[in-house]
């Protein structure tokens, strides 16, 4: 029986030839991920009682994104001890103001496949997209992993997810995921890993595999993989990666759990509605709905490529006198080339707000969190009561392009509306 | 943390996600202050009226979304007993066990009404219903993570590994 990418990266991270699902295996970990509202803070008080010591400093990546800019004193105070906490243990990688962690670590070359990643946030499933494997774990096991490099896991299961086809125009990653979580359900990955695969998603670009592996979580998966090709490989060189980069993939007598088949061709623009990720409709049975605020960003969807498809949608345009909407480039890296490509000119012409690259409004942290009654349209992952600010406010989900049409409607609307016709070949 | 826990039941439905029992806007604040927001969305009185002891019951994918532990923080501040739900989300399971916060699934949890006395064995997975005079099947706590329950979370757990006293 052939292996799984799951179970090969967790057979090497815990020293064997062979594991299998439902194995419980002791793990070296290669990255350590930590943010800081749920990093140094709150695990500090254990880690120094327990020696305070870093088990490989080189592997421990902190990212300060949360609290940036603090909007509150508390959170300036947990910025700072975050910024000291980093500099007293020597780091060589913390990074601030830059972006929201996910979306940091990978332009950082820190992600990387057959690699074992860490972090205290839900969706470290991300650096699925390049072929790690990646999970959220909590600030009290991350204390263990700081001092000794290790943990315990158990080799999940995985589901493959099958996309074939030619996804039509107007339509993402971001609707194939929303489908994809609509049938499995919010829990029906629990302890799993989705395994991302078929020739719609070798077609997608390197940002739009992000989205699927990014929303993984909201399936309840432990993780979301794609098998690593030359995309990956182009990306981690324009990175600065130099060493040989592992080119894994599941065995083809792997065993799955479930396997589900789509056709890309045939997948209409989706939006999730309150307050669950798989309350997916097809936008057409949610257009018209009214809403106040507009959110382009997050680690989900704030990437050059979904800024582009904004500016295309918004360029001579304006949006609607009933909304705000807000921009927020995924990193500082992104930010500066939509600058240059003249995005952030395009956008802010139409009435956008752009904002610095944080995790801002996303998870109802800083900058642009919603009142009570008020409703969202937005490009992140996550809609549940209360993730936006007011839990009597409402978070609807979509693609980049779902979210710019509705912003210059300002009312949920089909996407393909505004985008110019296919060239047809 | 013990491993027979009695206590008062209140009940919720599913999906009682981490944004709900510990609302991001509120996650710099110092524990008690956050304390008095857990659960909020829903349940506008339940920091108000659980008291220590108190048990949880739930439906499905109790604890889903964020890794967040400012939630186990803030029902552990309650002084909640134990968590009983038709099924958890992963991260929120693994956490839980970690810092000693109880947490059993079990097939049914719809038998089990508010105010119910319980009393539950996580050795045993074996939970008893003083109110109603029943007893229902939990599942156990798995095999490998007996012995740090034994000594009250990872971080004891992990001063007897690197021999830290
Ligand atoms: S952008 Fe949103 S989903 Fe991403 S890490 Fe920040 S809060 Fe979490």
């Amino acid at each position: 029986m052939g292996m799984t990418m799951s179970e090969k990266i967790l057979a090497k991270a815990s020293g064997q030839a062979n594991v299998k699902a439902g194995d419980i295996v002791w793990v070296k970990v290669d990255i350590a991920m930590m943010h800081d509202l749920l990093g140094p803070w709150l695990v500090d008080g254990g880690f120094q009682r327990l020696g305070g010591k870093l088990f490989d400093k080189e592997k421990v990546v902190v990212v300060s994104d949360h609290c940036t800019p603090p909007a509150t004193v508390q959170q300036a105070d947990i910025l700072k001890f975050t910024r000291d906490w980093s500099r007293d243990q020597e780091l060589p990688y913390y990074y601030e103001f830059e972006g929201p962690c996910h979306q940091v670590i990978v332009e950082h070359g820190h992600v990387r496949p057959g690699r074992l990643i860490l972090g205290t946030d839900s969706h470290t499933c991300m650096a699925g997209g390049l072929g790690a494997f990646a999970t959220g774990i909590g600030s009290t096991e991350m204390i263990g992993v700081l001092l000794t490099g290790e943990t315990w896991l158990k080799v999940p299961e995985t589901i493959k997810v099958v996309w074939d086809g030619r996804l039509p125009h107007g339509v993402y990653a971001k609707d194939m995921v929303l489908k994809t979580i609509k049938d499995l359900g919010h829990a029906g990955a629990t302890y799993q890993t989705i395994e991302f695969s078929g020739s719609a998603i070798s077609e997608l670009s390197m940002d739009e595999r992000l989205v699927l592996s990014n929303m993984a979580v909201e399936a309840g998966a432990k993780t979301g993989l794609i098998e690593p090709d030359h995309k990956v490989a182009e990306y981690l060189r324009s990175k600065g990666v130099t060493e040989e980069i592992d080119m894994i993939s599941s065995d083809e007598d792997a065993a799955y759990s479930r396997v589900l088949y789509y056709n890309a061709s045939e997948l209409e623009p989706q939006v999730a509605c309150p307050h669950e990720v798989d309350n997916v409709h097809p936008v057409s049975s949610v257009e018209g709905k009214a809403v106040d605020q507009v959110y382009l960003g997050s680690c989900t969807n704030g990437r050059i490529s979904d800024l582009r498809i904004a500016a295309q949608i918004l360029k001579g345009k304006k949006i609607s006198k009933n909304i705000r909407c807000l921009v927020v480039p995924a990193s500082q890296h992104i930010w500066m080339q939509a600058n240059k490509e003249g995005i952030l000119d395009i956008l802010t012409e139409a009435g956008c707000i752009v904002n610095m690259p944080s995790c801002g409004a996303c998870g109802g942290f800083t900058s642009g969190v919603i009142g009570a009654g008020e409703v969202v349209m937005s490009s992140s992952n996550r809609n549940f009561r209360g993730r936006m600010g007011s839990p009597k406010g409402e978070v609807y989900l979509g693609s980049p392009a779902a979210v710019a049409a509705t912003a210059i409607e300002g009312k949920i609307t089909d996407p393909r509306k505004y985008l110019p016709k296919e060239v047809m070949v | 943390m013990s491993f027979i826990i009695r206590g008062r039941v209140w009940t919720y439905g599913d999906n009682i996600n981490t944004d709900i029992i510990s609302p991001g806007q509120y996650m710099s604040l110092p524990v008690e202050k956050q304390a008095v927001h857990a659960m909020e969305a829903i349940d506008p009185s339940f920091s108000e009226k659980v008291q220590p002891g108190d048990i949880l019951v739930a439906g499905h994918n109790f604890g889903s979304g964020s890794s967040r532990e400012t939630a186990q923080m803030v029902l552990k501040h309650h002084r909640i007993g134990a968590i009983v739900a038709y099924s958890f989300a992963r991260i929120f399971y693994r956490n839980s066990i970690n810092v000693g916060l109880p947490v059993v699934e079990m097939a049914d949890t719809s038998v089990i009404s508010e105010g119910d006395e319980l009393e539950i064995n996580l050795l045993e997975g074996k939970i008893i219903n003083h109110t109603k005079g029943t007893e229902y099947k939990g599942t156990k706590l798995p095999e490998h993570l007996i012995e740090m329950v034994k000594l009250g979370g990872l971080e004891p757990y992990l001063a007897k590994k690197l021999g830290i006293s």
